[in-house]
This record gives C-alpha cells, structure tokens and sequence, in this order.
C-alpha cells in the first residue's frame, strides 16, 4: 500500500494535476451554486473537456475536483437562498438557513466548508484503508437491504420533522412517494398516473419539486411579511464577517463530524444509497442522540444540525468510489457518468484497477486530499464577498431568488411546463405550510421514491411475494428499526399531550 | 375545523382517487405474462394509497392534537389580511407570465422584463439602476447557460430570426 501511496503523491503532485484539481474544485464550486446543475450535469459537461485531455489520471482527478466543488457549491444555495439545487444538499437548508436569517450566514458558510473538508478528508482516510474490503461487503446488501435501509431513513425523517406530529410527517412522506409514482418508470416501461399528458410521461423534476417545497414558499413569506426579511437579511453587516467558530461550537461540532464521516462514508459505499440518504440519515441520527435541549434547536439553526449533513454527504461522495474503482459498480449517478468518461479514456475500473494502473488508483485518493484542501483554502476568504449576496436589497433579492427557481427548474427538463408546475407546487406548498405541515419529507419521499420501489420490486420478484421481509435477517431488523422511529415519537407525543392535558385539569 | 384538518380532508380525497386508480383500473390493459409476476405495476401504488388513506385519516379525526400556533416571524394564515398577499399573488401572476412567455418572447426580454417588473411590484422605482441590472444579469446568465455550458436557450423572440 505504501508504494502505492507513494506512486499516487508522485502523480498527484506534478504540476498538472495540481491545476486540475484547483480548475475543478473551482468550476464545481461556481457553478454548483446555480440551482438546477447539480455534480451530475456539470461533470457531464466536463466530460469533453476531461476526454480531450488524454491522461486518464489528470482527467479523473479534474472531474472528482469538480464533483467535491459542485457539492459545496449546492450548499451555498442551500444556506443562503434555501434553494437547494441537489438532493444531497437538502438536508443542509434545515439548519444552514436559518442561521442565514439569523445573520450567521458566514458562519453558517464556514461550518459547511470545514465540516466538508472534514468528512471529504476523513472519508478519504477510510477510502484508502477499507476499500478492497468493502468492496466485498457492498455486494452482501442486496435489494431486500436496499428497500429496508430506505424505509428506516424515511421513517427517521418522517419522526424528526414531525415534532410531535409524526402522522403529519408520514403523510408528506407518503406524498413524496406517490408523487414519484407518476410518469414512467424503468421497471413497468408503462406510464402511471399521468392523466394522459404528454408532459407527465417522465415524472415530475425533482428540481421543479425542490424549488416549490423550500425557495419559493420562503421567498412568498419574505413579500408577505417584510418584517421577516428584515430578520432575515443579515443583520448588520459586522455579523455577517463573523466567520470563526466559537470554542463552543467547535467542541459540539467535533464528535458530529467525527461520526457523520464514518457513518457517511460507510453508506456513500453502499451502491444507490449514496450521498442524499446519507445526508438525511446524518441528520436524523444526530438530532436523535443529542440532548434534549439541544434536540430543539435542530431547525433553527443548529450548529450541530449543519455539520452533520455537509460532513455526511462529503464523505459519502468519497465513499462512493469505493465500488467504482474496485468493483467497475456505480454506486450513484454521478459516479456512473465518471465510469463513462474512465472507459471513453481506455480504463477499466474493477478489482485489476489496483494491480494494473496502481498510478491512477493512488493519485485519485491523494487528489481527495488535495481536492478537499484546496476547496477550503479557496472558500474560506471567499465566504464573506459569498456571504454579501443575502445583503442586497430585498426588492432585488427577491426578484432574483425567484428568478433562480425558474431558472432551475427550467434548464434541469427545458420545458416550460415545469414553470407552472413549479408555481402550482410552489402555492400548494405555502398552503401546506401555513397548516404546519412538513414539507422536507414530501421531498425526501420523493427523491427517495423510485429507489425504493425498484427495490421492492426487485425484492418481491426474487422472493416470489414478500417472505424476504422474515427470510432476510438484516431486512427484519432494519425494518424492525423503522416501525420503532414511527411509533416511539408518536408514543412520546401522545404521553406529554396526555400529561399536559393532566396539568391543565389539575389547575 | 382547523387548516391542517381541512387540508388531511383533501389528502385523504387525493390517497381515495389515486387507490381507486391502482385498485381498480390500473391494471386493466396488463398483459397476461406481467399478470404471473409478484410485482404489478399497481402494487406499490396500492400499499401507498392504503398508507396515505390512513395517515390522512388520523390528522382529520385529530388524534395528533391541535394544531400549533404558527412560530415566530411565521405567516399566521388566519390573518392573512395583514401580510401584504396582493404583492404575493401578483409575484406569482408574473411568474405564470413569465412561464408563457419564456419561448415566444425570448429569453432575454422575458428575463429582463421579470425582473423589472418583479422589483416594481416590491416597490422599487430607481428605474435606471433596475433596467440596468436586470438587463446585465439577463445577458451574463444566458452567456453562462448557452455559450459555456451549451443548454440552448433562444436569446430573441422567434420573428427575429435568431
């Protein structure tokens, strides 16, 4: 391994692929930032650029820069305007938003970047440790586990947004599903409930859906009520150079990072879990096991509640190429379009990667140091000028977040319809929230929809019905798991009402 | 009845149709060989409409308890006469023109004139400073989005000719 640690620090380290990954980290970063571009369609537009280099290595570490940058860029949005333009970023807006309004948008902006570099550093540590391993241990979970493992992050979600009203969190989670349901679908190869319109036929834009749940409700209440963007925009000016961490803070941050790297990288290795669900899972598990005290400020600008999901779902992008570069399995969709460009470049990703071009396999883990490094280096004094966008006037701020939006939903299906839709979306939305309905997940249920069915499926057809539910072990367990997350708040909430209720009478 | 009742009532309305749609005429046009299969197109359909009906179900008889009065800084939706909602509906007016009007007219007059018109409807009125940084905004994200990363998008309207 050492020698090929060393080949690796030798490849990575020339000249070139130092500016590769500075050029990557900073496309990815720039761009990323616009809603509607996640890491995939920008490394799908690298592609040319990274082919026509010609060196295998070089191109690979040019595309991973721009993968770790596009995931920061996506975090920007998510903080700054609640427009979360990529699924694993969502989470993110939980916490990193309403430090925005509170005027912590620099810190909010730093905590992301360190606990990015973070988890991406950490989780490339297990990279270069466990992956031949892993490998292996991937390919135990089958889709029985899949299906499961998604259950419990939903049923996680549904309890943590419910605050006490779980049912209500259940039942946007259930709409997610089943809005995931409409158009057509790689398993049936027949449309579903598309009304007979021409335009349904591929499903709903999860971008046209992202941006009516989170930016345009947020950006309806700031027209509503101007008192809140006042609130809102940041204060004065001096709290918005506050970038540094408190002492405090960083003691709270360092376990969530600490666990959020591992927890993330080890789901991020999981092919089809990757970076959203470890995200979400990040989320929930951290906001279970804090105190209680702590437990309520998840959602209102935690600290800890921020940490956890950039920390996740970086190291869960590192994770991620564990089955790529040793197996030749993409794990996400992003990691499939770079399988794509490594065999356009003659190269074979599989368990011979290691053996036969050791150069490529060790300087793309080195350029995940480098690339994480450099990415925090690049935004730290970047935060502040980054940080000024929420201090523009609200009557252009405004105008332009919904502009985005549009813009977003627009470019990721170039269609027009998907601008009423995301109107209609966007009002509905407003309503549900005006009813204390949660609307994250709506969304999670949404993203996580087509996976989750395409692995009952899969589970259901390899078991001839649902016996895989008790002969599968692990797939008992885990959803053993998930009927607890339901019931124990639920049970919880019940208790305290019942209790309150008591109080009163004794009054 | 409270607005997250009403708003269950509905739900549980949407859950019955599209569990009418997955029981009942869904699989009407399945071919014969799809019907040995464990999994129809219908079946995951059916267990979230079962799901959802449920769900719904529980928030319209109130088991979750009432519902909590809105947060600090929150829209309070039963005095929705004292938000400035005009500003709002007129917002969303201009988004649906601008839907409409993104193709026909091109993407930078719509983008220009929704940005103006966005600030105007906010109250703005420097008209210099808004033409001017709607209209550079509107050409720099359509250099972006049509040059360097290559998602066409017809800068002018179609008579133009470009």
């Amino acid at each position: 391994m050492l020698e090929g640690i060393l080949i690796g620090l030798q490849t990575a380290f020339s000249i070139q692929n130092l500016l590769m990954v500075i050029g990557g980290c900073l496309i990815g970063t720039f761009i990323g930032m616009l809603p509607g571009l996640g890491p995939m369609s920008i490394i799908a537009i690298m592609i040319p650029v990274a082919i026509s280099i010609g060196d295998p290595s070089a191109a690979l570490i040019l595309l991973a820069g721009v993968y770790y940058g596009a995931i920061f860029g996506g975090s920007t949005s998510s903080i700054l305007l609640n427009a979360p333009g990529v699924a694993g970023t969502v989470a993110t807006s939980f916490d990193g938003y309403p430090m925005a309004r509170q005027g912590k948008a620099g810190k909010a902006l730093t905590i992301a970047a360190i606990a990015s570099f973070a988890g991406g550093t950490i989780g490339a540590i297990l990279l270069m440790i466990f992956a031949p391993a892993l490998s292996s241990v991937a390919l135990l979970f089958h889709s029985a586990e899949y299906f499961a493992l998604m259950v419990v992050g939903l049923s996680a979600i549904a309890a943590f947004a419910g605050t006490g009203q779980v049912a209500k969190a259940l039942m946007m989670t259930i709409l997610g599903l089943i809005m995931a349901t409409v158009g057509e679908g790689a398993l049936f190869n027949m449309p579903r409930f598309t009304m007979g319109l021409m335009d349904l036929q591929s499903g709903f834009g999860f971008i046209t859906l992202a941006m009516a749940m989170f930016a345009l409700p947020e950006a309806l209440f700031l027209v509503m009520n101007p008192l809140r963007s006042k609130q809102g925009d940041g204060g004065d000016s001096s709290e918005i150079k506050d970038l540094r961490i408190t002492k405090e803070e960083a003691k709270s941050m360092a376990p969530v990072v600490g666990r959020q790297s591992i927890q993330g990288f080890f789901i991020g290795v999981l092919p089809g879990a990757g970076a959203t669900i470890a995200s979400f899972l990040g989320y929930a598990v951290e906001r279970n096991i804090a105190p209680k005290e702590e437990q309520e400020q998840f959602g209102k600008g935690s600290v800890k509640g921020l940490a956890a999901p950039e920390t996740a779902n970086n190291a869960a992008c590192t994770g991620s190429f564990v089955p790529l570069l040793t197996l030749g399995i993409p794990g996400s969709g992003t990691t499939a379009i770079l399988l794509g460009a490594l065999i356009a470049l003659n190269v074979a990703p599989g368990p011979r990667l290691m053996l036969d071009t050791p150069e490529i396999f060790w300087a793309v883990i080195i350029s995940m140091f480098i690339g994480n490094l450099i990415l925090l280096i690049l935004n730290l004094p970047l935060i502040p000028y980054i940080a000024k966008i929420l201090a523009i006037p609200r009557n252009y701020l405004i105008p332009f977040i919904l502009f985005f939006t549009l813009m977003g939903a627009y470019i990721g299906q170039n269609n027009a319809t998907e601008l009423l839709l995301l109107v209609g979306f966007g009002i509905c939305a407003t309503i549900l929230r005006f009813a204390d309905y949660p609307l994250a997940p709506l969304l999670i249920g949404f993203i996580l929809g087509g996976m989750l069915e395409d692995n009952f499926s899969r589970a259901m057809q390899l078991y001839d019905g649902i016996s895989f539910i008790w002969e599968r072990p692990m797939t008992l367990g885990l959803l053993a798991i998930a009927v607890l997350l339901i019931l124990l708040p639920s049970y919880r909430a019940r208790r305290a009402r019942a209790r309150a209720a008591g109080v009163a009478d004794g009054d | 009845m409270a607005l997250d009742r009403w708003i269950a009532l509905v739900l549980l309305g949407i859950c019955l149709i599209y569990g009418y749609t997955a029981f009942f005429t869904m699989d009407e046009n399945l071919a014969p060989f799809m019907r040995r299969n464990p999994i129809w197109p219908s079946t995951f359909p059916k267990v979230l409409a079962v799901l959802g009906a449920a769900c719904a179900f529980v928030i319209l008889i109130g088991l979750e308890g009432p519902q909590k009065p809105p947060k600090e800084g929150d829209i309070d939706y039963r005095r929705l006469g004292d938000y400035k909602i005009g500003q709002a509906g007129a917002l969303l007016g201009l988004m649906v023109a601008y839907a409409l009007l993104l193709r026909p007219a091109g993407f930078i007059l719509s983008t220009t004139g929704f940005l103006i018109l966005g600030s105007v409807i906010l109250g703005e009125r420097k008209w210099v400073t808004m033409i001017g940084v709607s209209a550079v905004a509107a050409g720099f994200v359509w250099y972006l989005v049509q040059e360097v990363l290559g998602i066409f998008m017809r800068p002018w309207p179609a008579f133009v000719g470009v």
